[in-house]
């Protein structure tokens, strides 16, 4: 006998990650979830960002690693809040863990919430978390070749960050035709050029961060 | 790594539902995947065959249907299948489309005893 079942199969998650939006709402925080490779300067970002607009903003950050809590230490140098989670193998972080975390941070006295995924481009973009923006940072090293090779992160996110670009002078990497072949994929994306090395191009990254808040906020 | 969490949730669906049909076993398990998605067959067979063993899900067949990505041209609006991660319409060649099909991820339908 054959039994209809049409369910989709991320579907537990995706019920948790709603639940966790409602309760953002509900302090009227913006969560933005970063996700890149490992080395591309995910923690790098979330240091500038939170230098860049902690006057502005409460920020509070959760770190997903597999092991270590050597991100979130030099997170919490910075004394804002912040939360480790280690997922212990697995390869992205999903609804119940950022469920967990949320319950670690003091929620009524946030505006923004950086989430840092495990290092990975594949994985991460399946699982909702119940954030408002997905980032990807993608670091002048890596190639330009990235979009043939991962399609669906570029295609996922409502941003790319492309860090190192004090790198270009001694590396081979075509700005232009990534940036042409990223908006071709996603034509909405929002696309920003920095060197969390040097603070170059922070200024207008974290503006726009700080904006999108802005808008979700209005909307509400 | 990844796949293990994955194939725990497609049992859970499958279990439930044939509880719900009151089966004594599940014969196949019908899978719709996306190529877009991240989901690779062997790997999700591999931790089924783990994990399936002392449930109704026992011995079932895991029948994964592949669907291919179609993207839907922004300039020419010619429907085309990327292949190896092209993203260049094969008509107009202007980059890039409207992703139509090859995120689906679902559980189908299962067959019982």
């Amino acid at each position: 006998m054959k039994v209809p079942v049409v369910q989709d199969i991320l579907n537990a998650n995706d019920q948790l990650a709603l639940q966790n939006r409602q309760l953002l709402d509900e302090h009227g925080i913006c969560v933005i979830n970063l996700m890149a490779s490992p080395g591309s300067g995910k923690t790098s970002l979330i240091l500038r960002t939170i230098d860049a607009l902690r006057e502005h903003l409460r920020i509070g950050v959760i770190e997903g690693d597999i092991a270590s809590t050597v991100d979130s230490d030099r997170v919490a140098a910075k004394s804002v809040p912040v939360v480790q989670i280690n997922t212990g193998g697995q390869c992205h972080l999903d609804a119940p863990m950022v469920h967990r975390a949320l319950a670690q941070l003091p929620l009524a006295d946030l505006d923004l919430i950086l989430i840092e995924n495990v290092g990975n481009l594949i994985c991460p973009v399946d699982f909702k978390l119940g954030e408002d923006l997905n980032v990807m940072i993608a670091s002048v090293p890596e190639g330009d070749d990235k979009p043939y090779k991962y399609p669906g992160i570029f295609l996922a996110v409502d941003a790319v960050v492309i860090n190192k670009i004090d790198l270009l002078p001694y590396l081979r990497f075509d700005v232009t035709a990534f940036r042409k072949l990223i908006t071709g994929m996603n034509p909405s994306v929002s696309i920003f050029e920095v060197s969390c090395e040097t603070g170059q191009g922070i200024e207008n990254w974290a503006e726009w961060a700080a904006k999108q808040r802005k808008a979700r906020l209005k909307r509400e | 790594m990844h796949e293990l969490s994955i194939t725990r949730n497609v049992l859970d669906i499958v279990i439930e539902h044939a509880k719900r049909a009151k089966a004594k076993r599940v014969s196949a398990i019908n899978l719709v995947v996306g190529d877009l998605t991240g989901f690779v067959d062997d790997s999700i067979q591999f931790y089924f065959d783990m994990l399936s063993p002392d449930t109704l899900a026992e011995g079932a067949r895991l029948v994964i249907q592949r669907i291919p990505a179609k993207v839907r041209c922004r300039a020419c609006r010619e429907e085309f299948t990327p292949q190896d991660f092209n993203w260049a319409c094969p008509k107009c060649f202007a980059i890039g489309g409207d992703v139509l099909c090859g995120r689906e991820f679902m559980v189908e339908s299962i067959e019982v005893e």
